[in-house]
């Protein structure tokens, strides 16, 4: 699509610059000059230059943090984006059917973060809780606190039930935004709903997708308060997301230093793997659409 | 027969997706100890004292009132800063256009745990801590990016030949925007509306870090319902049950303009 050029559209563009910058530079910048000083409190603070990021990068704890970081966003991915268009492909059109499905499925989305965690810890509680007692009446012995294997399944549980909806309703939304037009032509061409679904429904969900794809990726590689608040990061160390291990850096040690070094590098991964999948998916659909 | 199977898989997830809400809402029908002392599918004597309460205490109903002032002023100034910008990256080229769009986007990654304390230092300079324009300020931080993202795909589907056939006709650009334009990105601007307030609804370290009491959101209030007797798991429920409601009444506003799609046939 070729579009108009014209400087002048920097007009429309003014107001979200000026509303984010606002929140944005004084803060990123105050972290980058953390990064490279020691502070030992107000007004006192040595250069160190890249001091911070020379222990931060050699720390072997962060990189088994970073391995379970990816494992735990590759399988969201894996799992979120398929069932996510599969629902929206199930979900009714119109009518009080459509109505309802959007509204329930809204709900995960609309509980706070720690709340979502708090819940969790009881829903899952082999006592008193409906999945853990359900797990336990079939004869397995279920404690995600005691079991790093059982800890990941019961997060990844509560992942995909809190996150799945946002992409069936992002791909639900982009569904609709087909005009009619392209399904009565497949129709009269006789096309196999997989036909349909491969040359029409996914190349014009393309839009949407993108930005579920890496909503999902930068939000899960930066969970922090479900997996705070439903396993500490245990049993052991073995929930220790990025995001865990570096409050207990920042909060925990109160190192200043290292932790804004840390999140620095922090930024840099999501912003070079972002970058990629919108470079991957902004070219996959130049073929076709 | 083909359409029932797919009812039916639907149905099923339903069922999953609600389990754990149902889960809340039978323990926020019962007392705390009961909850701790029994397992039951279902609430055996119901009681209604943990919503009195959060209904009859106003440091419980100050929370719901202040999330749902910052996050509507929120909404309000992300879709209205959005929408132009979304127009101009879907429509023209400009110097650093693609730059500034993937720019926007960056501003969701920073991990907030360091971040928080610039924040309260920039904010504290412009006298805004306490207050719910700080938070809703805040949360454009990752609210307008998202919006931009969100209506600049919807707007990219619509073909260019309807606005260059509109302007031939004569509109203008904002009677364009508003008479044409809006009605056929409707479903994006649903989403984009539902998306905001459901964002900045369940933020919590922002909210949490920029108020103290006057605009504290009901999410930080909850982390209060631990006490020395351990978590007061009923009345916690009972919040969470409430803190859905707002944002399904909003989805539930914004339904048909997700469901409808945009009819080209009106143009």
């Amino acid at each position: 699509m070729n579009k108009w050029e014209d400087n002048k559209a920097w007009f429309l563009v003014l107001p979200v610059f000026v509303i984010v910058a606002f929140s944005a530079i004084i803060p990123l910048m105050t972290v980058v000059n953390y990064s490279i000083q020691d502070i030992f409190g107000p007004g006192e603070r040595v250069f160190v230059g890249l001091e911070w990021f020379k222990e931060v990068l050699g720390d072997p704890r962060l990189h088994e943090a970073l391995m379970r970081q990816f494992l735990f966003s590759g399988l969201v991915l894996l799992i979120e984006i398929p069932l996510g268009i599969g629902i929206a492909l199930l979900m009714p059109k119109k009518g009080w059917g459509a109505s309802l499905s959007l509204v329930l499925m809204a709900l995960p989305l609309l509980i706070p973060w720690n709340v979502i965690g708090t819940i969790w810890i009881v829903f899952t509680r082999p006592d008193i809780g409906l999945l853990g007692s359900f797990i336990n009446g079939m004869g397995i012995p279920f404690d995600h606190t005691a079991s790093p294997t059982q800890a990941w399944i019961t997060l990844m549980l509560m992942e995909v039930w809190h996150w799945t909806p946002l992409v069936v309703l992002l791909a639900y939304a982009g569904l609709r935004a087909i005009p009619e037009a392209y399904f009565q032509a497949a129709k009269i061409d006789g096309a196999s709903a997989w036909a349909v679904f491969k040359y029409i429904q996914l190349p014009k969900m393309r839009g949407v997708l993108t930005i579920a794809l890496l909503l999902r990726f930068m939000d899960s590689f930066l969970i922090y308060a479900e997996p705070f608040v439903l396993t500490g990061g245990g049993p052991g160390n073995t929930t220790t997301f990025l995001s865990i291990y570096l409050v207990k850096i920042a909060v925990g040690q109160f190192d200043l230093g290292p932790a804004a070094a840390f999140s620095l590098i922090y930024f840099l991964i999501i912003l070079l793997l972002s970058w990629l999948f919108y470079q991957v998916l902004q070219n996959a659909g130049k073929g076709d659409a | 027969m083909k359409i029932k199977k797919r009812t039916i898989a639907l149905i099923f997830y339903f069922i999953l997706l609600l389990l754990p809400i149902y889960w809340m809402l039978n323990m926020s029908l019962r007392t705390n100890a009961d909850i701790l002392s029994t397992f039951s599918l279902y609430p055996r004597e119901i009681t209604i004292a943990n919503y009195v309460k959060i209904f009859t205490d106003s440091s419980w109903y100050s929370g719901y009132i202040n999330s749902i002032i910052y996050v509507s002023i929120n909404t309000l100034i992300s879709l209205f800063t959005a929408l132009p910008a979304a127009y101009a990256f879907s429509r023209y080229r400009f110097i650093g256009d693609s730059q500034m769009f993937f720019w926007l986007l960056t501003n969701r990654m920073a991990p907030a745990a360091v971040f928080l304390l610039p924040f309260f230092q920039l904010y504290s300079t412009f006298g805004l801590i306490d207050t719910h324009i700080a938070v809703a300020l805040a949360h454009c931080l990752f609210n307008v990016p998202l919006a931009v993202w969100i209506l600049e795909g919807f707007m990219s589907g619509v073909p260019r030949e309807i606005d260059e056939t509109a302007y031939i006709d004569g509109y203008s650009f904002p009677g364009f925007f508003v008479m044409i334009f809006m009605p056929l990105i409707r479903s994006g601007v649903g989403v984009t509306a539902f998306f905001c307030f459901m964002f900045s609804w369940v933020e919590l370290l922002f909210a949490r870090t920029l108020t103290t009491t006057v605009a504290k959101p009901i999410a930080a209030i909850m982390t209060r319902t631990v006490s020395a007797t351990g978590l007061d798991w009923g009345l916690l429920s009972a919040a969470g049950i409430l803190t859905i409601v707002p944002g399904a009444l909003v989805i539930w506003f914004v339904r048909n303009h997700m469901a409808k799609g945009f009819a080209m046939g009106r143009v």
